[in-house]
Parts: structure tokens; C-alpha cells; sequence
């Protein structure tokens, strides 16, 4: 069965975003970290999903869901329980939802870089490779990622959404990896 | 009395509430020690020299720990939604807190009930968590940069991670963004949008724009925008009517900057330890002289 969707996922390759008419569905988590975690295994896995802004309806505050192809649910919950990290709920959806912001912005500062996705900036010295700055944000994990990352080499530190807990964290994790190319 | 709220990134910390007081650049509440890092001890760190430079009493404040997982915030929202009324604080300023709904509804109709309702100041998650609500117009000042004021405009988003009109945006855009935030009660009365250009706004309208000194290093340093925050609250409980303070802590805060000379690895505790120097600098202008109808916060 697993081998069965590499081979299907091998032929769907390229853009993550969905068709129109394409059925999908959302995992839903009680938090933000359980979204990424969720993410890692099915990522790692090879399913075709993303993280995405949930529906009216069921936003408490500080959220991500997952979207996924309904064609591939019980393949998506078998992996997930086998890891322990099944889903509060899965529902299908059929409307627009948000997406997250997938542009960064850099700014040159002669020998620091900055780099920002929607609300995060992340700043480091060209020369050294070292995070110098975070800036941004407004959940409570910002301050603890600064903690955390700054004073580190962008390669050898933890990234943040293996850190973070939130929303904010997931955007830094967006700069940080766009960081990681321009520095590649 | 002036009331900061927002979490720390401790995990291991509990509820802690009380006066605040700065020694050795530290702060502390009671005896326990804070560093003036990034966040909510950045605002409470600017907030208690405001006050004690206008000979105030300290700031009362209430903090835990917490690293995103809520758990701080919650006892946060809880605690106030249980002493607000006693407490009877005349303005407050709520930082870095979880956005949560459930929570901020339980906290919002405290502050609904109590009787004289205070001035009212949020940024960071709990700014994101009042506009997601619907209920931005009940609060009274709002410090967002850019970034937030366009997740302020956009009545569909609730949260800046889903925003992505303002990322390439031109700098005559800021005031349409405004004005939509206001329009569709995005924001309060009040707001300061912090960036290279600050604009100070009242009911949708840009009444004052600042951009000098131009510091472009401060964009980087996390942090200053909390200084502005904890400014204006400190400003606006010592008597400033709300325009004047939101003016006087932005130019205080570009001065500060100024002052620290900084490069884009500066941390905020350089640009904070220079925030006395620079409200001197404006005292004279903005200060004296103001000191007889500025009773309105401070006495409630």
C-alpha cells in the first residue's frame, strides 16, 4: 500500500496547490505545533499536502490545517495513528480557503541580510552566517525563538518550526529556509 | 494605574503580577529579576521609564511564562478577566499574548463590565486576536507596522501569515490600507503604524506622519516596536492625550535609535538604555506645559 502511493505521488509531482474540482480535505489539530508535526510525518511520507489558513468556522485564534487530496484520507489517517498524531478531525471542504504567504522579501544591509515572510523578519551577518537579528511577530514563541537562534550559524541551529509552536513560528520557518538558499 | 500585560519566554515561570522597578537593567516585580530582551519586557522596560521619568507611580504587570503554547497566556486571560474589576486599571496595554477567541471573549466582557472603562492599548497576539474577534472598535489604540496594518485591512484574515497585499507594497498604499482597516472596523479610534514612515491616525485619517531621523538598521533589531508600544501607554497614563503621545513615542524611539547608532545586530537593550536621553531631548517641547489638563488617565 505505501509502495502503491509513492509510485502515484512519483506522477503527481510539481505545484502542491490543488485544481479546481479536486476533492480535499482538512486535518484539523488543537494546536499549531500538532499541525507541524502532522506535516513532518506526511511530508516525510510523501504525501502531496500543505498547511493552510482553516475556514471561519473553526478558527480559535492561532491556527494552521492541512489540506490533502480525499482520495488519499485513509492511507493519510493509517500513517498518522501509526505515529500517534491522528487528527482532532477530518473534514472535506469545497470553498477557497486562505493560503499563507509563500513571498519573501530580502533587504541588503552591506554585510547583513534580511529576509521577511509575512509578519518574521530574520536577519544575518553575510560574512559569518550567523542570526544576528528576529524581528516581527506577535505570539509568545517569537521572543523564545529569538532566544533560542540568535548567536547561532543559520546551517547548525534548530529550524524554527522545529522550535516554534505557532503561526508566527511557521513564518519565520518560511524566511529561515528561503535564507538557507540565498546563502547556498 | 498603568496595567501591562504579556507573556515571557520562560516555560518554567508562573503567573507573576505586581509593581515593576528597574535596577541594573533588569527588571523587577518584586524580587524576581527580568532581562529587558525582545517582547514583553521590552514594552514594560520602556513603560516604567516613562513613568518614572514623569515621576508616576511603576507600572503594575502581569506576566508567565510561556513559548507558544499558551499555557501562560491562558492563566494571563484568566487572571485578568477575574481582577480587572478590582484592579481598576485607568490604562492597559496587552502584548504578547496567544491569540485565542474563547479566551479573549471571557477577558472582553470583563472589560465591558467594569465600571469606568480604561484606555485601551494592544499589540502583537493579542492586537491580532482583538481584530479577529470583531472587536477592534472596542479597543482604543493599536500599534501595528505595516505587515499588521495590511492584515487589519483584510477583513478575511486572521492572522498577518495570510496577508500578502502589503509585501511589495508602495508607500501611497499605507493610507488606503488605513482607511479600509478602519472602515471595516479593523481597527480602534487610534493607531500608530510603525515603519519607515510612521503614521499616526485617528478614526481612519493620517494626522501626523514621521520619518526623521531615519534609522534603517532599527527595521532589523527585534524589539523596537515594543519600546513604542510601552512608550505610549507609560505617555497616554501620565496625562498625553493620545496623538501627542503616539508622536512623542515614535520620535522618541527614532531618537533612541539615533543615539545606539546601531548596526542591524544591535539588540533592543542598546536602543532601550537610550530612551531617557531621548525623552529629554523632546521634554521640553512636549512635556512641559502639559502637565495641568493631562489628568484624565492618570485619575481615571
Amino acid at each position: 500500500m505505501k509502495g502503491e502511493m509513492k509510485i502515484r505521488r512519483l506522477f503527481s509531482k510539481g505545484s502542491e496547490k490543488y485544481k479546481e474540482g479536486d476533492f480535499r480535505g482538512l486535518l484539523v489539530y488543537p494546536s499549531t505545533s500538532d499541525v507541524i508535526l502532522a506535516e513532518k510525518i506526511l511530508k516525510g511520507e510523501g504525501y502531496k499536502v500543505r498547511v493552510v489558513g482553516p475556514p471561519p468556522h473553526l478558527r480559535t485564534g492561532c491556527d494552521l490545517v492541512i489540506e490533502f487530496p480525499l482520495i488519499e484520507q485513509l492511507g493519510i489517517e493509517r500513517i498518522l495513528k501509526e505515529k500517534g498524531r491522528a487528527p482532532l478531525n477530518v473534514i472535506p471542504i469545497s470553498d477557497e480557503i486562505l493560503e499563507p504567504i509563500d513571498l519573501c522579501q530580502k533587504k541588503d544591509f552591506g554585510d547583513y541580510l534580511m529576509i521577511r515572510a509575512a509578519n518574521m523578519k530574520l536577519i544575518i551577518d553575510k560574512r559569518t552566517k550567523q542570526i544576528v537579528n528576529i524581528s516581527g511577530g506577535g505570539c509568545p514563541d517569537v521572543p523564545y525563538l529569538a532566544e533560542m537562534l540568535i548567536g547561532k550559524n543559520l546551517k547548525e541551529t534548530p529550524s524554527p518550526k522545529d522550535l516554534g509552536h505557532t503561526v508566527c513560528a511557521y513564518a519565520l520557518h518560511i524566511a529561515y529556509e528561503d535564507m538557507l538558499k540565498e546563502v547556498d | 494605574m498603568l496595567l501591562l500585560a504579556g507573556t515571557i519566554p520562560d516555560p518554567g515561570l508562573p503567573l507573576i503580577y505586581g509593581r515593576v522597578r528597574i535596577k541594573d537593567d533588569r527588571l523587577f516585580i518584586g524580587e524576581r529579576p527580568f532581562y529587558l530582551h525582545r517582547g514583553t519586557p521590552s514594552m514594560i522596560g520602556t513603560a516604567a521609564i516613562v513613568c518614572h521619568s514623569l515621576g508616576l507611580e511603576e507600572p503594575y504587570c502581569v506576566i508567565a511564562g510561556d513559548i507558544g503554547k499558551g499555557d501562560g497566556s491562558k492563566l494571563i486571560y484568566n487572571y485578568l478577566a477575574e481582577n480587572i474589576h478590582t484592579l481598576k486599571p485607568t490604562v492597559c496595554s496587552f502584548h504578547y499574548i496567544m491569540p485565542d477567541l474563547m479566551l479573549h471573549h471571557k477577558l472582553f466582557c470583563a472589560l465591558k463590565n467594569i465600571e469606568a472603562k480604561p484606555f485601551l492599548v494592544a499589540d502583537a497576539g493579542y492586537m491580532y486576536i482583538a481584530k479577529m474577534s470583531g472587536c477592534a472598535d472596542f479597543y482604543d489604540l493599536f500599534t501595528p507596522d505595516l505587515g499588521e496594518l495590511a492584515f487589519l485591512a483584510d477583513e478575511n484574515s486572521p492572522h498577518p501569515f495570510y496577508t500578502r497585499g502589503f509585501i511589495f507594497h508602495r508607500p501611497d498604499e499605507v493610507e488606503d490600507f488605513i482607511t479600509k482597516a478602519y472602515k471595516t472596523k479593523g481597527t480602534p479610534r487610534f493607531l500608530l503604524v510603525k515603519g519607515h514612515t510612521d503614521f499616526i491616525c485617528e478614526n481612519g485619517r493620517v494626522m501626523k506622519t514621521i520619518d526623521e531621523p531615519n534609522i534603517e538598521a532599527l527595521e532589523c533589531i527585534g524589539g523596537t516596536g515594543d519600546t513604542i508600544t510601552g512608550m505610549v501607554a507609560g505617555l497616554i497614563y501620565g496625562g498625553h492625550q493620545p496623538l501627542d503621545a503616539c508622536y512623542i513615542s515614535a520620535m522618541a524611539n527614532r531618537i533612541a535609535g539615533s543615539l545606539a547608532n546601531p548596526t542591524p545586530a544591535t539588540q533592543v537593550m542598546d536602543v532601550i538604555q537610550r530612551i531617557p536621553e531621548a525623552l529629554k531631548t523632546l521634554r521640553k517641547e512636549h512635556f512641559n506645559g502639559r502637565q495641568e489638563n493631562i489628568k484624565t488617565h492618570r485619575d481615571g
